[in-house]
Parts: C-alpha cells; sequence; structure tokens
C-alpha cells in the first residue's frame, strides 16, 4: 500500500498529543508486538509455501530420478524394489547403442524432426504475415478457418489422407511425415499472427512509403523484429515431431529401417524381452535432447504457451 | 529504436520517391502477393483438410477395405455402431469415464500448482521448472517410465505405499480397475503446459482487487472466491472446451500401456484406439470412417453445448470471444 502521505502522518501525530505518555508507550509497544507478529506471520507463511512447492516438486520430479537411477543398474537389481544402483552401470549408456540399432532410431528421429520444423517455419511466416500486417477481403473468414482446423480432430482426416499417400507408394517413408508440415501448420499460423500484430504498423507504414516491396518488408523487417515468435514455433514444430508417436505408427512401422526413437521404444520389450534396466536407459536417452532444450530455451517455450494458450 | 534503425537502413533516394503517392499506394492491395503467402495454407487445406473430409464422409456409408472399390452400404455403418459393436460402446464408454474424471481433476490441478507458484516472493521459477519440465517428456517415454513405476511387483509406486501402511496397493496398470488412474495419474504428471496458462491467467488478476478485498476484510477463501475465480473462467472455460477435444484423440498413453501389461480386458481401450485399430488394423476403412465422423459429431455437440452455457458462468473482463 506504501507509506502514508506526510500529511496523515502529522495529523496522527497530533491526535496522539492527546495521550498521556503512558498511553503512547502503551501503544508503541503494542504495534511493535503487531509488527513482530506479522513477520512471524509472514515467516510462517513462507515456510509453509515452500514446504509445499517442495513436495511437489518432489513428486513431480520423483518419475524422472527413477528413470536415471534405474537406468543405471544391472538387469536384476532392476527387478528388485531398490532405488540406488549398486554398483552403476554406466555401461548400459554404451551397450544400449548395440542392443538396439539406437543410433538408427536417433537420427531418423532428427531427421524427421528437422525437416517437419523447417517446413513447419518456411511455410507458416507468409500466411501469417498477410493474416495479420495487410488488409484484404476475406482475411477474418479466413482466419475464423484456420481457428477451426485447429480444432478439427485428426480422425476425420486421416483415412483419405493416408489413402492419398498409399496411392503415392509413400508407405513407409519418411514422406507422410515431412511433406504435410510444409503446406503450414494452423496452430503456428495462429502464434505467429498474434505476435506480428503487435508489431506497430507504422513501421510498414514508413517502409511502404519508401517504396519497400512487401516481400522484401516481410522478410528484412516483420521477420528479424518476430524472432521470439518464430524462435518459439520452430521449437514447438520440432518438438512435436520428436515426441510424436501416432505418425511414425501409420506410415514407418512396415519399414524396421525408418524407426523413430517412439517407434523403437514401444518396440523395445517385444524385441528384447523385458530390460527393464535398458528399457529405462533408452527412454533417458530419448527424453535427454527436450530436455536439454527446454533448459536453454525455457523462456521462448513459456512465453509461446502463454500467447497462444495451447501447445503444438 | 528498432524503427529509427528501419528508417536509417532505407535510402533516402527512395524515400522521396514513395512520398509522391503514400495515398494511391494504400489502397492498392497486392493480392498476387497475398495469394502467394497464402498459397502454402491454401494447398493444404484441400488437399489435407477438405477432400479427405468429403471423401471420409462419403465412405462413412461404405464398405472400403483399401485394396476393392468402396460399395455403398447406406446406413449399415451407423446401425452397426448402434446395435451390433460393442468394442463402439464399451470405448465410448471409457472414453468418457476418463473424461468426466480427469478433465476436472486436470483444471483443479493446474489451478492449485499454479495458485502455490503465485505465493512465494522469490524462486517461484526453479519450481516452474520443475513442474513444467514433466510436461515435455515424449508420451512413449514418460507411459513406459509409469508402466514401470507402478509395477505391484518391483514398482517404487507401491513400495511406497506399502511403506506407509497400505497393505494391499492396487495393482494399477496390471488391473482392469486400476488401469484408467494410473493413466489419469499420467496425465496430471504432464500438467506444466496447462499450467502455464493458469499461471499467466492468475498473473492478470489486478492487484487492487486482492487489496480491495482485504481493506473489506475478505478471508483467503472469499477473495479466492470471488476474485479469483471468476477471473480465471475464461481459462477454464477454454480448457474445458480442449479438454473434450483432448479426450476424444487420446490414443499415445493407452496404446503405448496397453502393449506394456497386455490389457486383455480392454480397460484402456478408448474411442481413438477404436477407430486406428479398425481402421489399419482391421482395414474397415469405410467404418472407420463413420467411427471418425461420430467423433466429430460427438466433439462438436460437447463443444456448443459448454459454448451456450458460458453466458452463465464465463466472465470477460474486455468483452466475449464469441460474442
Amino acid at each position: 500500500m506504501g507509506p502514508l502521505p506526510e500529511r496523515i502522518t502529522i495529523q496522527m501525530s497530533n491526535a496522539l498529543s492527546h495521550l498521556s505518555p503512558e498511553k503512547i508507550a502503551e501503544i508503541e509497544l503494542h504495534s511493535k508486538k503487531a509488527h513482530r507478529n506479522k513477520r512471524w506471520h509472514d515467516f510462517l507463511e513462507m515456510v509453509g509455501n515452500h514446504s509445499i512447492l517442495i513436495a511437489l516438486s518432489a513428486i513431480f520430479f520423483l518419475p524422472l530420478y527413477l528413470v536415471i537411477v534405474i537406468s543405471l543398474m544391472s538387469k536384476g537389481q532392476a527387478e528388485t524394489r531398490s532405488i540406488w544402483p549398486s554398483p552403476f552401470m554406466w555401461s548400459n549408456y554404451v551397450e544400449v547403442f548395440t542392443l538396439v540399432p539406437f543410433m538408427k532410431w536417433t537420427l531418423n528421429t532428427l531427421f524427421v524432426s528437422v525437416m517437419g520444423t523447417i517446413g513447419v517455419v518456411v511455410s507458416s511466416v507468409p500466411p501469417a504475415y498477410v493474416l495479420s500486417r495487410l488488409q484484404w477481403k476475406g482475411r477474418n473468414t479466413t482466419f475464423v478457418i484456420i481457428l477451426g482446423t485447429m480444432m478439427l480432430p485428426g480422425q476425420v482426416t486421416m483415412i483419405p489422407v493416408y489413402i492419398i499417400f498409399s496411392k503415392l507408394h509413400w508407405i513407409p517413408s519418411f514422406l507422410p511425415l515431412i511433406v504435410p508440415t510444409f503446406f503450414s501448420s494452423a496452430f503456428s499460423i495462429f502464434l505467429l499472427r498474434q505476435f506480428f500484430t503487435s508489431i506497430p504498423d507504422e513501421i510498414s507504414d514508413a517502409a511502404r512509403i519508401d517504396g519497400c516491396s512487401e516481400f522484401k518488408l516481410m522478410m528484412r523487417i516483420v521477420v528479424p523484429l518476430a524472432k521470439p515468435a518464430i524462435a518459439a514455433i520452430a521449437l514447438f514444430a520440432f518438438l512435436g515431431s520428436w515426441n510424436d508417436f501416432f505418425g511414425p505408427l501409420l506410415y514407418l512401422v512396415e519399414n524396421e529401417d525408418l524407426w523413430t526413437l517412439g517407434i523403437g521404444l514401444n518396440a523395445f520389450q517385444g524385441l528384447h524381452h523385458v530390460q527393464t534396466n535398458m528399457l529405462m536407459t533408452a527412454s533417458a536417452l530419448f527424453m535427454a535432447p527436450v530436455i536439454i532444450i527446454f533448459f536453454f530455451s525455457q523462456k521462448v517455450f513459456i512465453e509461446g504457451v502463454t500467447l497462444t494458450g495451447v501447445k503444438g | 529504436m528498432q524503427l529509427t534503425n528501419v528508417m536509417a537502413s532505407l535510402s533516402p533516394r527512395k524515400r522521396g520517391e514513395g512520398a509522391l503517392a503514400p495515398a494511391r499506394r494504400k489502397l492498392k492491395i497486392p493480392y498476387l502477393f497475398i495469394f502467394l503467402c497464402m498459397s502454402p495454407w491454401l494447398f493444404g487445406i484441400i488437399f489435407f483438410t477438405a477432400y479427405p473430409m468429403v471423401t471420409s464422409f462419403y465412405q462413412a456409408f461404405t464398405k472400403f477395405n483399401l485394396i476393392d472399390k468402396p460399395e455403398w452400404v447406406g446406413l449399415e455403418n451407423f446401425n452397426r455402431m448402434l446395435f451390433e459393436d460393442s468394442d463402439f460402446w464399451l470405448s465410448l464408454k471409457n472414453t468418457v469415464w476418463i473424461a468426466a474424471i480427469s478433465i476436472p481433476l486436470r483444471i483443479a490441478f493446474a489451478m492449485f500448482t499454479a495458485w502455490v507458484l503465485t505465493k512465494p516472493k522469490r524462486g517461484s521459477s526453479i519450481y516452474r521448472t520443475i513442474f513444467f519440465l514433466p510436461s515435455m517428456v515424449p508420451a512413449v517415454a514418460a507411459t513406459m517410465v509409469f508402466t514401470y513405476i507402478f509395477n505391484p511387483a518391483y514398482g517404487p509406486v507401491n513400495r511406497g505405499l506399502e511403506a506407509v501402511g497400505v497393505n494391499e496397493p492396487p495393482f494399477w496398470f496390471m488391473d482392469p480397475k486400476w488401469s484408467k488412474w494410473g493413466l489419469i495419474l499420467l496425465g496430471l504428471w504432464g500438467i506444466g503446459d496447462t499450467m502455464i496458462i493458469y499461471l499467466a491467467g492468475l498473473l492478470d488478476v489486478p492487484k487492487s482487487l486482492y487489496e480491495a478485498a482485504s481493506i473489506e476484510g475478505a478471508s483467503p477463501w472469499q477473495s479466492f472466491r470471488y476474485i479469483t475465480l471468476p477471473m480465471m473462467t475464461p481459462v477454464i472455460f477454454f480448457s474445458f472446451v480442449t479438454g473434450v477435444i483432448g479426450s476424444f484423440q487420446y490414443f499415445t498413453q493407452a496404446y503405448v500401456a496397453s502393449g506394456q501389461v497386455n490389457d486383455y480386458s480392454h480397460a484402456m481401450y478408448f474411442y481413438a484406439s477404436h477407430i486406428y485399430f479398425t481402421a489399419f488394423r482391421a482395414y474397415e476403412m469405410g467404418y472407420a470412417s463413420a467411427l471418425a465422423w461420430v467423433l466429430l459429431v460427438i466433439t462438436l455437440v460437447c463443444t456448443l453445448i459448454i459454448l451456450k452455457t458460458q453466458k452463465r458462468w464465463v466472465h470477460y473482463p474486455n468483452g466475449s470471444l464469441f460474442k
């Protein structure tokens, strides 16, 4: 609430002057006590808040802790009830690459994710630009359609799309996972548009008056200003592909050479009976890039989620 | 500052030229440029949305196995769905069950985690990171980990439950009565992205409202009930809609978990699984298309119902988005 204005303080001290010195001492003592009580109360509240937060953190972190710990156990120990590896089997992290074609799965996943990210960025920036920076007939209708497609359940289009790809003899291959990303993503257009709209129009007007072409305006002025938003859609696209399971399940399963980490991990048990420790080693390696990326780009990420209210 | 940079980068000669005809330039809409820019989206929506939707609507009335030509059967697929296909009803029941439990739970949990994050004066960003992290984990890996830690024989969860005195902890994913709870907990673990939206919403509530309430002598519960909750209704409304849509597409976690534990009783068989198995295991594309269209209708109806009720409980500080 801030300090009281001087006038009021003076009035208060005037009021106090009518009171006897004992009374004033009593009041002062009382207010000191109240002050101490308040500090004590604040301290308790802080302890309370942090204990709830620490307890919640422990719950959220526990599964991640267990993956790491179990990934370092021997096969025998992973199937006991211990929660600390002895001995530490660092060799699991080498062995997993020979036990299953882990390297190949990783490279496949990386390839699909990188191509998918390029596709989404390249094909979503221009529509978002014309939807936010230019006035034209049908613009709002188009935007409403884009919002509508975001809500459309994928199952409705899934079967005919599958048939198209199978007629093109693209199954199994990476093409059904990569090619559609070059035809814009509604979510990314939406996110970019939200951001582009916040860039002042004066910038564009000034450039247009100076005879700058729309294309140049988009590439040289708006895109550089929108780097955080573009970084956000690139991140969402990358993680979306990296974590995707359904797409690879439809289009890659038939050819083991094309398997991604998700498909490989799901088939792991079938391939090697129950090797819990190795399964956890593979899971840890599968999660690691995502978690590392997150640590380096937390801000971009959280802003992206907040800007749109949805995750890609 | 950025504006001046932009101005400086443009040559003075050009500036003089353009200044003569700003009005005319304003009127001219660069339609060719607009068309070129929109074309990835336009072709995308034609090839990957509009054409497939029309085709799948037609196929919903056919018998089609991917190899032979689709054969028109009229309403036969819908008849089969309603009266002959017990898996349809099972998957629908499972989906409605998990949606009814997990949507409110997710909203409450997201609200709670976001709310405790607004409390401390310092250090909340480290907690926020930890809470958010699990939502990044690939669904397949997360499900693998959960089926392991909830394993009744050697999973740490039941060990912990036994340590605190629960005599016969549930078998979780191995028990048809409990497997859905395992999936719900898995979903709550990945609440992070939803939580961030709630956190942004909570931080948007004007501080002055709370101050006014505390001067009036409102209890913490009253200020939550009469300030926080009404201000959060747009966010809650949004997560209701996305929650309903999401439940009918819930697939990966259920598919991976049932593969891990052999879900004989089909307790983790949801609507999206039913479409997947019908289309890509049984290759009954016509029937699967009918199932997909029923899904679309169900989600549309649910969304419309929620939209209709919003006038009664959703409070928009700056006017409604869907007026």
